[in-house]
């Protein structure tokens, strides 16, 4: 092969390599990536509530009884409508409107970090909640935990089927205790599964938007999937931090 | 040539991406003219080209709207709620009469652009097609009753002179990134950002994007006013692509409504709203957030809430999920 043929061929393949590694996955090649260094967006950093829907159901607690918006089951009605926050508290179940169906809905500050190259990490502020989202290999570990409020999560990175780059994340979340989608106490149950995408998206302002869309299925207490996208303004650091536990009542 | 669409700056991805293409070219143009020569022209242009328009999903179809969060706040005349308003805004929209819409020359004015997300529709997406390149020009939001078509030209067509025709739908432009559908709104007509009466500036700014994930369709709005809003109004909002074809077209039929031709404009004086406290009283709501005070966008206002804020009476009336709009008494 000549000079010139070889450095087409070269150009050839380093142009077809640019164009399709992103839509190849990162299961393509021969050794597995960690979560980590597969990532094709970036997550960390702290992120902050921007709290322009559903205000009257995150902002403050809705009245006993009052579910709008919300594909409740009959099974759940009962529920809803007996909301005894002081029991919850008396319980140790103050919780449950923290929990992972609920816990990107609650306005608060998000810190998210590489717990380690498997596992990404998200702390709440709002609730001193912990989320932990595992990526293949870690998630075998965590498979046989107990239900817990914030379950067991595993993640997987979707890359975008383009020259650009980019992606999503997606985790599915199950083996949840029992909690309220609504501070007042409309529920899911143990069986619930959450399923989230975090995409990410440039502010004119030179900041970034998180967006989480929610997905609560549940066959016990909702007749249909329940889907919200709460967003996020990035922070550049933790400077208004505000750790607050969990409560019935607020 | 590195197309940017939507008026920033290319990202250095982008840039670097578009550099390599430059050097590719370059060193392609230097071949012997050869059968394998031009057939790595030919493999290298396919490349090339479809870099530029590459399509990461399928939007074309039919979206039906998820009606479990509240984007439309549209139940009592005045509900701010989620808006970060200045003082201006706020006067005009507490001005604001709803029966101006029974005025007969208004009554098919329609909503600007961004009644897509706060609207109660569906989305009808189709794609025109280039017949000779066989290329994506533009993708078509099909227009609702008193919603104007939203054409997302994807074809790298300038952005009109700044002094060009404003209208309710204006010019939108768009290219494919990182996954989404990322696309900018200018060149809107004076409107409304919330159907209360929530002013918007033809100064305003839309940008868009657009999320697949399986059957979901979330489209992220964020709205910016130099004006009336004095941090974006961001909404994002859910759809489930729909099996059935979704057809929301019908023909605005002006007709007599109580008001004559000639009369006032219906308006309240802003501090004489006899709405204002409506939202308020029925939910026990701070005035400040109903009234769009930007504070009450962020966790601090919550705590700094937390001990005034009693909670209303037990729901006796359409509380559930088919009471999607406020109980008015």
């Amino acid at each position: 092969m000549s000079a010139p043929s070889a450095a087409a061929a070269a150009m050839v393949l380093l142009a077809l390599t640019g164009a399709t590694a992103v839509s190849a996955g990162p299961q393509g090649a021969a050794p597995a990536r960690s979560g980590r260094d597969a990532a094709p967006i970036d997550l960390t950093g702290y992120w902050v509530s921007y709290v322009t829907e559903n205000w009257r159901y995150r902002m403050v607690t809705p009245a006993k009884g009052e579910y709008r918006r919300i594909p409740a089951s009959p099974a759940a009605l009962p529920l809803i409508n007996s909301w005894d926050p002081a029991a919850d508290e008396r319980v140790g179940s103050q919780c449950k409107s923290f929990g992972a169906g609920a816990i990107m809905s609650v306005p608060g500050r998000f810190h998210i970090t590489w717990q380690d190259a498997d596992t990404l990490r998200i702390d709440t502020d709002a609730g001193t909640q912990t989320r932990l989202f595992h990526f293949p290999a870690g998630a075998t570990r965590a498979a046989a935990a107990a239900p817990s409020w914030q379950g067991v999560s595993t993640a997987t990175w979707e890359r975008a089927n383009g020259p650009d780059g980019g992606g999503s994340l997606r985790v599915v979340t199950s083996n949840l205790r029992a909690g309220y989608l609504r501070k007042n106490g409309v529920p899911y149950s143990e069986r619930a599964t959450v399923t989230e995408h975090f995409d990410i998206a440039p502010l004119a302002d030179g900041g970034r938007l998180l967006l989480v869309t929610t997905i609560v299925e549940d066959p016990v207490y909702l007749t249909g999937p329940y889907i919200v996208s709460p967003h996020f303004k990035s922070e550049p650091d933790g400077s208004k931090w505000d750790p607050t536990p969990c409560s019935s009542t607020w | 040539m590195l197309i940017n669409l939507v008026g920033g700056e290319a990202s250095p991805a982008r840039a670097a991406g578009a550099s390599m293409r430059r050097r590719c070219a370059a060193a392609l143009f230097r071949l012997p003219r050869s059968a394998g020569g031009r057939a790595a022209i030919a493999v290298v242009l396919v490349v090339l080209t479809a870099g530029q328009a590459w399509a990461q999903f399928d939007f074309t179809g039919s979206w039906a709207p998820l009606a479990t969060e509240d984007v439309q706040n549209d139940s009592v005349p005045v509900d701010y709620l989620g808006l970060a308003l200045t003082d201006e805004a706020r006067v005009r929209a507490l001005s604001y009469d709803e029966s101006q819409k029974s005025m007969i020359e208004r009554q098919c004015a329609g909503w600007g652009a961004a009644y897509m997300v706060l609207g109660p529709f569906g989305l009808r997406v189709t794609s025109q097609t280039d017949p000779v390149t066989n290329r994506v020009v533009s993708i078509t939001i099909g227009a609702w009753e008193d919603w104007n078509e939203m054409v997302i030209w994807m074809d790298g067509r300038p952005r009109p002179s700044e002094h060009a025709l404003h209208t309710q739908a204006g010019f939108t432009s768009g290219r494919w990134e990182g996954g989404a559908l990322a696309a900018r709104t200018t060149h809107v007509k004076a409107g409304f950002i919330r159907k209360t009466g929530v002013p918007l500036t033809d100064q305003a700014t839309i940008d868009w994007r657009f999320f697949r994930h399986g059957d979901v369709l979330t489209v992220l709005m964020v709205a910016t006013d130099p004006v009336y809003l004095v941090e974006p109004e961001i909404v994002s909002k859910g759809f489930r692509l729909s099996r059935t074809p979704l057809d929301y077209r019908a023909e605005c039929v002006t007709g007599y409504e109580g008001r004559e031709p000639g009369d006032s404009v219906p308006h309240f004086p802003p501090d004489q709203n006899p709405f204002a406290d409506e939202f308020v009283n029925l939910y026990h709501l701070p005035r400040e957030a109903v009234l769009g005070f930007p504070e009450t966008l962020y966790p601090e206002y919550r705590k700094k809430i937390r001990n005034t804020y009693v909670p209303p009476p037990a729901c006796t009336e359409s509380c559930g999920v088919a009471g999607n709009f406020v109980l008015r008494r």
